[in-house]
């Protein structure tokens, strides 16, 4: 039994640090795991969820408001990803934080194409991210049916 | 006359600190995003603070009750001890809400902290001028919050050691006056 749950313990601290490596959580995510504790085991996960909710509803309406070449409203955009940077950088999502910087500079220049690339793409970070966190959840939830407790993981 | 005097210098009030509870500060937030608003309450609430979340400077008003005409009103007996808010929120600022916060005579003694996601000099110094207590970048962390939590916490201890040391001063005036009396 307590090797299963070392074994789940490992293989957790392991994903967990190659979210870090690879770019897609920050030391933001580290600060969120430290306010989660016993008695609320699933903060994280509720905070996460709210920003993919947000995620779904901004990119929805920037789409729209970017759908009409003629007819593009950049204020409605540039607000969309205010709001969008501003909870990526809550949660700890860097690369979604990190498209957010190059969506509002062509946002700044009205560049219409280069933000339908950036919406595009910060779709599909956010997407990721959440995959990638549910398998991070997921693991957390088998460590604690086994008997074991969520790992402190320390990213230098 | 020492039960006089006694129930004198024993004579500590509820209202003696301005805190909501002993150690605990009661905090309003104001944030338009419902992930800061999550991620804020919890914040507090680990740092041993009553949290008050509302997702707009009008709530925040209207929680203050100084959404009337009446600019000096407030809600009775409420007591918030911090008001951290949000800088850029659609309909009205934190900026604004800070200056509506500054001409009340209800509540312009409550610290207001002012978070941004953006480090703009000229906005930093616009709210300090306009009376906020600090301006932090966010994401916030939990040591600016512990940091915060820790100077207002010194701050009311020495209002409550001045206090106590003006009672002492009172407490020891009666007790002259009523030896001199005696003799």
């Amino acid at each position: 039994m307590n090797t299963v749950v070392a074994q789940l313990q490992r293989q957790f601290q392991d994903y967990l640090v190659s979210l870090y490596q690879q770019g897609f959580l920050d030391n933001q995510f580290t600060e969120l795991r430290k306010l989660q504790d016993e008695g609320t085991p699933d903060f994280v996960a509720e905070v996460v969820s709210l920003f993919f909710d947000d995620c779904s509803k901004l990119i929805n309406t920037m789409s729209r408001s970017l759908e009409r070449p003629e007819n593009v409203d950049f204020k409605q955009v540039d607000s969309g990803v205010h709001q969008l940077k501003g909870s990526s950088s809550s949660v700890g999502a860097r690369r979604v934080k990190n498209v957010c910087i190059s969506f509002k500079e062509c946002c700044d220049v009205q560049n219409r194409e280069g933000c339908l690339r950036c919406l595009q793409q910060v779709d599909y970070e956010y997407k990721m991210l959440k995959t990638k966190l549910q398998d991070l959840f997921n693991l957390e939830q088998r460590i604690l049916q086994a008997g074991g407790m969520i790992p402190q993981v320390n990213i230098s | 006359m020492a039960e006089v005097m006694r129930s004198e210098t024993l004579n500590i009030s509820n209202n003696t600190s301005s805190l909501a509870s002993p150690e605990l500060l009661h905090v309003l937030a104001v944030d338009d995003s419902i992930v800061d608003r999550k991620f804020i309450e919890r914040l507090l609430r680990v740092s041993s603070c009553k949290v008050t979340v509302v997702d707009s400077a009008t709530r925040a008003l209207q929680y203050l009750g100084l959404d009337g005409d009446n600019n000096s009103g407030g809600v009775e007996d409420l007591k918030i001890n911090l008001i951290m808010t949000d800088y850029s929120m659609p309909g009205m600022t934190g900026y604004e809400l800070l200056k509506k916060i500054k001409e009340s005579s209800a509540f312009r003694e409550i610290p207001v902290v002012i978070m941004s996601s953006e480090n703009i000099l000229p906005r930093i110094d616009r709210c300090l001028e306009e009376g906020a207590e600090d301006f932090l970048l966010k994401p916030v962390k939990l040591a600016d919050v512990k940091r915060l939590r820790d100077s207002l916490l010194k701050a009311e201890e020495r209002v409550f050691k001045n206090m106590m040391h003006k009672r002492e001063l009172e407490a020891n005036d009666i007790y002259s006056q009523l030896k001199r009396a005696k003799i």
